[in-house]
């Protein structure tokens, strides 16, 4: 009873706690990628001049503006009258509007003001306005007044057009999928092969085998890179071929990732019942057979999750394309691109902001989309369940 | 331009094809071989088969290289000339290379800590709310973006702009917003590789915390509802019930984000290329390697990067080998 009683006292307000607490966390995890989409969107003049934060509010700014010249009055009945519009685009709303610049809050849209010079002035809302006079307009100039407007936010595609186009981005993306088709499913080919044989077939020095390649797995990059630009250098030098290229990239990328991908395929293909593979050795299946037509089909969920795995780790890789590619318009991938552009282009954060994004965008889908195989993959490789 | 990409499918078909035919014409020979001689020898072989390709390709990119770094840190720049132990000395002595170090430990314990510590929160809460599963999907996002994309994030975040001008960033126009003063954030010597660390920090946690969410959903209910009964309060069993169970995968979350921050490469070049303090052991090998040329004190500081791998190594042996006799 007393429990009971205590476990509803607390029950509420750490509920609305542990509410509270996961949204702070939320939001500041999102808030830096929101940031990034939405300035992607705007233009050069006012990311720099407002935060991106303000950009879904309209902006109140103030402007200057001239009115009609004397040549478009019309004689109504003895009064004389200029009509118009101020500004040309319909989305903008006018607040308020003044003579000088220190007036110009003073009379709010809709009203009428009288001018020091005696004529009146009506802007409505909308930026239409009427000024009327007794005696006849003889200004050479429009009279220039000035007002505070609301400006809808505008968002445009702009920055991706340039960025795509003018800066090569479009070039780099074909380069990255380039890389990545390749140096993704060469490794998965490889690694399905072994990992059939560390699961299921017996041989000398299976164990050993496999400890090392687990222990590779975490071997740095680094320690390889040095030896391999020296092997490219002179396999290229020997063959008249450069050193840089994609065959290079893919190899290295398969290389790398095999430990990885054996490791994870041999921990599924082995959780498989021994019996269905049993039964068919007894009804006469091959390795090879048992491998195609049972294993491969069984094993799809594991070959999707490091598929994703690798898929995201060569697209957004920088090391070794900055190592094994070059970095002209044929070879350049978008992450060394990207790096570039932060080189050359430190605070136009238009052109990088809608850059980031456009190196972002196939990751983020096919995470989205494929989530739950990535996390089993993850988990897979983490937990032992 | 499509071209190259017909040209890269292409490639995928190829290798594909010789992979298999390689692979059926070597079960093939092999079954006329065995069919013929009847030994089962054929079946010593076959192993062999299906593992020849990753072995080859492993030892090639892996193994050598690992082996020949190891050869090349005795040798001068060329590496044609024999210098002995003077790379390595020359590692304990640069005071570029003190930095280097001290950033590189400061990386290494705070990024684990704080990724796991959140990853851990972010996994607890989430299961005690109905909109956990949009919460986690958000937090795990990053994990999708390039180190090189998230940098540029990040740059936005800290950018800073005259004091007359509005703040666009949006670190600075918080400082300012509560009456601070703005600054340059990535420029301040020591505290800079604190504000290069959050990057990481922000993609490696959505990982820690999809495991470790995995491991609180694997603990039995039972037990956590007896000690409700029994009294204690939500803290309580977080931290000594929760917690103790998961522990073994609290440290594989750990030490694989450990792997990660030893290698950690692009974040740096990115945001300050090293400069004001913040260069990491990637970085200063890729700067020796291709700015100075030197494979000898390039090749030191690749080992050093492995040292620290060794006990991660060593760790992930031991957990396969106690796996492997269950």
């Amino acid at each position: 009873m007393m429990s009971g009683l205590r476990k509803l006292y607390l029950a509420s307000p750490l509920r609305m706690l542990t509410h509270l607490l996961l949204l702070f966390l939320v939001v500041a995890w999102t808030v830096p990628t929101l940031g990034l989409f939405i300035s992607s969107f705007r233009t050069a003049d006012s990311i720099d001049s407002t935060g991106w934060w303000t950009s879904l509010a309209e902006s109140s700014q103030n402007k200057r503006i001239r009115l009609a010249e004397a040549n478009e009055q019309q004689n109504i009945g003895g009064q004389f009258l200029i009509e118009g519009v101020l500004f040309e685009d319909e989305k903008i709303k006018i607040v308020s509007f003044g003579e000088s610049f220190k007036t110009f809050t003073d009379t709010s849209a809709g009203d009428s003001l009288t001018l020091k010079n005696g004529t009146e002035l009506i802007i409505s809302e909308d930026g239409h306005y009427q000024w009327t006079s007794d005696e006849v307009f003889m200004h050479k100039r429009g009279k220039r007044i000035f007002v505070n407007v609301l400006i809808p936010p505008t968002f445009s595609l702009d920055n991706y057009h340039y960025v795509l186009f003018s800066e090569g981005l479009g070039k780099a993306f074909l380069n990255t999928l380039t890389v990545t088709i390749p140096a993704t499913i060469i490794p998965i080919l490889f690694a399905a092969f072994a990992s059939y044989a560390f699961s299921w077939m017996q041989f000398p020095g299976r164990k050993i085998l496999f400890v090392i390649v687990v222990a590779l797995f975490v071997v740095p990059l680094q320690l390889s890179l040095i030896p391999l630009l020296s092997l490219y250098s002179s396999i290229g030098a020997y063959l008249d071929f450069s050193a840089k290229s994609y065959p290079g990239v893919w190899l290295a990328h398969t290389g790398f990732g095999l430990p990885l991908a054996i490791y994870i395929l041999r921990n599924y293909m082995i959780g498989i019942p021994r019996e269905i593979i049993q039964s068919a050795r007894v009804e006469g299946a091959s390795h090879f057979q048992i491998f195609v037509k049972l294993i491969l089909p069984l094993s799809l969920p594991a070959l999707a999750a490091f598929a994703i795995f690798q898929f995201l780790w060569v697209w957004n890789d920088l090391l070794v394309a900055m190592v094994f590619l070059g970095t002209s318009s044929d070879q350049i991938v978008m992450t060394t691109k990207l790096r570039d552009l932060m080189g050359t282009y430190g605070g136009d954060y238009e052109i990088l902001t809608a850059s980031a994004f456009v190196s972002i965008v196939v990751p983020l889908t096919v995470f989205l989309g494929l989530q739950k195989y990535f996390v089993k993959g993850l988990v897979s490789g983490s937990i032992k369940e | 331009m499509l071209v190259q990409l017909v040209q890269s499918i292409l490639v995928v078909v190829l290798a594909v094809t010789v992979s298999v035919v390689y692979f059926i014409a070597g079960n093939w020979i092999l079954d006329r071989w065995s069919a013929k001689s009847n030994t089962p020898k054929a079946e010593k072989i076959r192993p062999w088969i299906f593992l020849f390709p990753a072995l080859f390709l492993i030892s090639l990119y892996l193994l050598y290289p690992a082996f020949e770094t190891l050869r090349l840190s005795f040798f001068n720049n060329s590496g044609r000339e024999f210098v002995g132990m003077q790379n390595y000395l020359w590692l304990f002595q640069d005071e570029q290379m003190r930095t280097t170090l001290r950033n590189n430990f400061l990386w290494l314990i705070i990024v684990p800590l704080l990724s796991t510590f959140f990853g851990l929160i972010i996994a607890t809460l989430s299961d005690r709310v109905w909109w956990g599963a949009f919460a986690k999907t958000l937090v795990f996002m990053p994990m999708a973006i390039s180190f090189v994309g998230a940098s540029v994030i990040w740059k936005f975040i800290y950018d800073l702009r005259s004091t007359d001008a509005d703040q666009i960033g949006l670190l600075n126009a918080i400082v300012v917003a509560l009456g601070g003063e703005p600054m340059a954030w990535i420029t301040i010597p020591f505290w800079n590789n604190f504000f290069l660390m959050v990057v990481l920090i922000w993609i490696q946690t959505g990982f820690a915390m999809v495991i470790l969410s995995a491991a609180l959903r694997g603990l039995s209910n039972e037990v956590i509802e007896a000690s409700r009964m029994d009294g204690a309060n939500e803290f309580q069993i977080f931290y000594k019930i929760m917690v103790p169970q998961i522990l073994p995968t609290i440290i594989v979350v750990w030490t694989t984000i450990t792997v990660i921050v030893l290698k950690v490469f692009d974040i740096v070049v990115a945001m300050t290329n090293g400069q004001w303090d913040t260069g990491v052991l990637a970085n200063l090998m890729f700067d020796w390697m291709f700015r100075a040329a030197d494979f000898g004190r390039g090749s030191v500081i690749a080992l050093m990067i492995l040292l620290g791998v060794i006990p991660i190594m060593y760790l992930n042996i031991k957990r396969l080998k106690q796996e492997d006799e269950i």
